[in-house]
């Protein structure tokens, strides 16, 4: 089955269980996210891919596509509502892109710039979170962790390894690593494990590969995280 | 105590089932104090799951300790009803008297002293856990006599029994609190008008969750029993954890063959075969006399296979403890939880009814509203939606505590007023009720009038009254602090909002607050209405928007001034350089130090 659904007013298509945010992705169409992978099922936790729906806000990544429905998702205060997301997950961590090794590659620097937003607006947190470079070939830097749950997924999932998991609550919910040591170097962890290559943000850092690729020079530097994502999704969909 | 042996034991005891996972760390924290990083090792070992995942659920429940924690384990219950009763002065009087201080562990390795979420004692407060173990009616005397206990180190089956002590706190009985109940006379009942009589029956009863949410009790059976899928589940939500609620704790308490017959008669109307109640940690004091009507039921034909001689009326009840986590009164939480997993609520659809408990369909209904079942089918629907209103019938408990000479549980017909009850539980020179608890609604005092009832002013059953003493600032204070502890931290509007929020009020109440702060207020609490992943998020803005918008001057009052004022204060972060250096002549702004903290 398929059907039809308006997206800030333009049409587009969708099949039988895809979400709204997939159909919108298949018909070049971008709405923003975070946690969303395309090849994992919706997530949910990031609440970038908010949208309106008859007056109701939802998730757009897991949100089925409805036929006849009218999704706003590009509007002024859809937009706005995401800037502040994202200036909760600015505030939240300790982010400083100037000096991080993932600037112009990492999606919440890119979201920030695609959102125009020019100042974090609540005051920061500061939390301790000390790094871990245990590891032979991999660092992690909690400091930048926005719990997309994307390397949990991956080591669990893909890689079978079970590597990475959340604990605490709240505001203290952390990752955690498959050790009692708490120590990566611990793990049975591999730099080409796919958990190594999935983190949108500067948590999961190779070792030895810091500025191979110049500032300036890296895939968001270049172009809007939009454009990216949109240009990524058409390869898929050509292939 | 060796920790492997331990956890050999306690695993075995439990089966080996990962399900049981967070029975499993109760019941090792029971025996060696925390959750100590071998026993976290062994465990997942035991079960064969990944440490980290062992780790990750130990570390959400927050009667569970992942550092060291004294033998005894005390934590006072801090809703704001504990606090208005001098909680916050006898917590530090205790601190003091044990030579230690709130949140941390003795040096000793004898004592911890913190803080939890209300225990659900607000008709006996102020209120304490100890090892788990409810203590009531606290003074300035209980504390002492509880300091020389914990010095001695004397066990706690030895303390004075009334510690232990809940009162039965009922104070206004209806059908429900005043009929006597014969346990199987609901059932056999039931069983008369066959599964799809009993259903129809529900039906006309109109019956509405008590949970808060208020869904139509049978169309929610009936859609479990449609579910494809054999083996169905009724769960019991007796995680009564809305600040000011404890209606379900006297439920469970002197109504537990209701509550059990409840259950067995939703397993009559949905085919389901497994039970499961859900009783949150601070209810633990009703573990063992639940345990005991069960064992009773089961012995008289009334669990089972057959019950009641019906051939393929089989069904069954196990009890599983929470272990302090508000989220998990949220069902798709619970669920998560019941099966032995971190408390984040589910992206909904499924719903449970088709995918709940591993999946399977499931029945999820709150400890009053099963109990009610027991009325409609001894009574029939029509008799049940005789009482109350046309949209919400039948009666409702109501928990009321603060500041009234009578609280307790009162059975009222729907539709009753916020004026009525608090005529009736001696409320006087009251300045709010909140009503439905910290995600419920602060009712001032023209709204007396309004009515209890899902039209209008709906409750899961918590009524806390505060009289003209009372700041209304403090009151939204203390919930948006119980919302920052309790959020799950899946999504970010919640997990950091909450903070931010907290945060926020945390600069009013120091008296740096300025008008930008208001505005920052409103900002986050759109975020969280709106982007929330559950309820929790979108419900914790209430008592802010309610409280500015009905009591604004108590919030102004807290500005110092209406244009901008930094969080950051200097004196305060110079204090503790002054005072190293020994200066303290006025102008080191000593006091600014301490009123900051």
């Amino acid at each position: 089955m398929s059907g039809q659904f308006q997206l800030d007013g333009q049409a587009v298509p969708f099949e039988d269980g895809q979400t709204i945010l997939q159909a919108a992705r298949a018909a070049g169409r971008y709405i923003p996210h975070l946690c969303w992978h395309p090849d994992f099922p919706p997530h949910g936790s990031c609440k970038l891919c908010v949208v309106k729906v008859g007056g109701r806000h939802l998730s757009s990544c897991a949100a089925p596509a409805v036929e006849g429905i009218e999704v706003e998702s590009d509007t002024a205060e859809l937009r706005a509502e995401r800037r502040a997301l994202l200036q909760m997950l600015f505030v939240e961590g300790n982010h400083f892109c100037p000096s991080c090794e993932k600037s112009g590659h990492c999606q919440l620097q890119a979201q920030a710039y695609e959102h125009e937003m020019m100042s974090a607006r609540f005051a920061y947190f500061y939390p301790p979170r000390p790094v871990d470079a245990s590891h032979p070939d991999i660092v992690l830097d909690f400091n930048r962790c926005i719990f997309c749950e994307l390397c949990v997924r991956a080591s669990r999932e893909v890689d079978g390894k079970n590597v990475f998991a959340l604990s605490g609550r709240g505001i203290h919910k952390h990752l955690v690593v498959n050790a009692e040591s708490g120590r990566l170097a611990d793990t049975d962890f591999a730099a080409d494990d796919l958990a190594a290559n999935i983190c949108p943000v500067g948590v999961i850092l190779h070792k030895r590969q810091g500025f191979r690729v110049p500032i300036g020079e890296r895939p968001y530097d270049a172009r809007p995280i939009s454009r990216v994502e949109l240009a990524a999704g058409g390869r898929e969909a050509d292939e | 105590m060796d920790v492997e042996a331990s956890v050999r034991e306690v695993v075995g005891r439990q089966g080996r089932d990962a399900t049981r996972l967070l029975q499993i760390l109760i019941a090792l924290q029971d025996r060696l104090d925390w959750l100590p990083p071998a026993a976290i090792t062994a465990v997942a070992a035991e079960l064969g799951l990944p440490r980290a995942r062992v780790e990750g659920v130990a570390g959400f429940y927050s009667l569970l300790h992942g550092t060291p924690a004294g033998r005894y384990r005390i934590r006072f219950s801090d809703n704001i009803t504990d606090r208005m009763q001098g909680s916050e002065a006898l917590r530090k009087r205790l601190c003091h008297l044990l030579w230690t201080e709130c949140g941390k562990t003795s040096e000793d390795g004898l004592v911890s002293i913190g803080t939890t979420s209300c225990t659900g004692m607000g008709d006996q407060g102020p209120a304490l856990l100890v090892n788990g173990r409810a203590v009531t009616r606290l003074d300035a005397a209980r504390i002492e006599r509880i300091a020389e206990l914990v010095r001695g180190g004397v066990p706690l089956d030895d303390w004075p029994a009334e510690f232990f002590r809940v009162e039965e706190g009922i104070r206004r009985r209806g059908p429900l609190l005043g009929t006597p109940f014969e346990p199987g006379s609901a059932l056999r009942a039931a069983i008369a008008r066959g599964r799809t009589g009993w259903g129809e029956e529900m039906a006309r009863s109109g019956l509405r969750g008590r949970g808060g949410a208020g869904f139509a009790t049978a169309t929610k059976w009936q859609a479990c029993r449609d579910a494809p899928g054999a083996d169905k589940v009724v769960v019991c939500n007796a995680d009564e954890g809305e600040p000011g609620t404890f209606k379900d704790r006297v439920l469970l308490a002197h109504e537990a063959e209701r509550v059990f017959e409840g259950m067995t008669l939703a397993a009559w109307a949905t085919g389901a075969r497994t039970g499961f109640v859900y009783l949150r940690g601070e209810y633990r004091f009703v573990l063992d006399a639940l345990q005991a009507v069960l064992a009773r039921r089961r012995a008289v034909g009334l669990l089972g296979m057959g019950i009641l001689g019906e051939a393929g009326f089989d069904f069954d009840i196990e009890i599983h403890l929470g272990a302090g986590a508000y989220v998990c009164g949220e069902e798709t939480a619970l669920l998560e939880s019941l099966e032995g997993r971190r408390g984040t609520p589910r992206i909904r659809p499924p719903f449970p009814v088709t995918h709940g408990y591993l999946g399977r369909p499931t029945v999820v209904n709150n400890v009053e509203t099963l109990a009610l079942a027991t009325w409609i089918a001894l009574e029939g629907g029509a008799a049940f939606a005789a009482t109350g209103t046309p949209r919400s019938t039948g009666t409702k408990l109501l928990s009321v505590s603060g500041d009234c000479a009578r609280p307790g549980v009162y059975e009222f017909p729907f539709g009753v007023t916020v004026a009525e009850v608090l005529e009736e539980c001696g409320a006087l020179d009251t300045l709010a009720v909140q009503v439905g608890g910290a995600s419920g609604v602060t009712l001032a005092g023209h709204e007396f009038g309004r009515r209890i009832a899902f039209e209008d002013v709906p409750s899961a059953g918590a009524f806390m009254v505060f009289d003209g003493r009372r700041d209304p600032f403090e009151i939204a204070h203390a919930f948006v602090e119980f919302f920052a502890h309790e959020s799950c931290g899946f999504c970010t509007p919640c997990r950091i909002g909450t903070t931010l929020l907290k945060n926020d009020l945390d600069k009013l109440a120091r008296g740096v607050g300025g008008k930008v702060d208001l505005a920052n207020i409103e900002w986050i609490n759109r975020l969280l209405r709106n982007a929330s992943h559950c309820g929790l998020g979108s419900s914790a803005p209430n008592p802010v928007e309610d409280g500015l918008a009905k009591f604004r001057p108590a919030w102004e009052r807290r500005l110092r001034s209406l244009e901008f004022e930094p969080a950051f204060d200097l004196d305060a972060a110079l204090g503790p350089a002054r005072r190293m250096t020994g200066r303290s002549d006025p102008g080191a702004h000593l006091d600014r130090e301490e009123s900051s903290q």
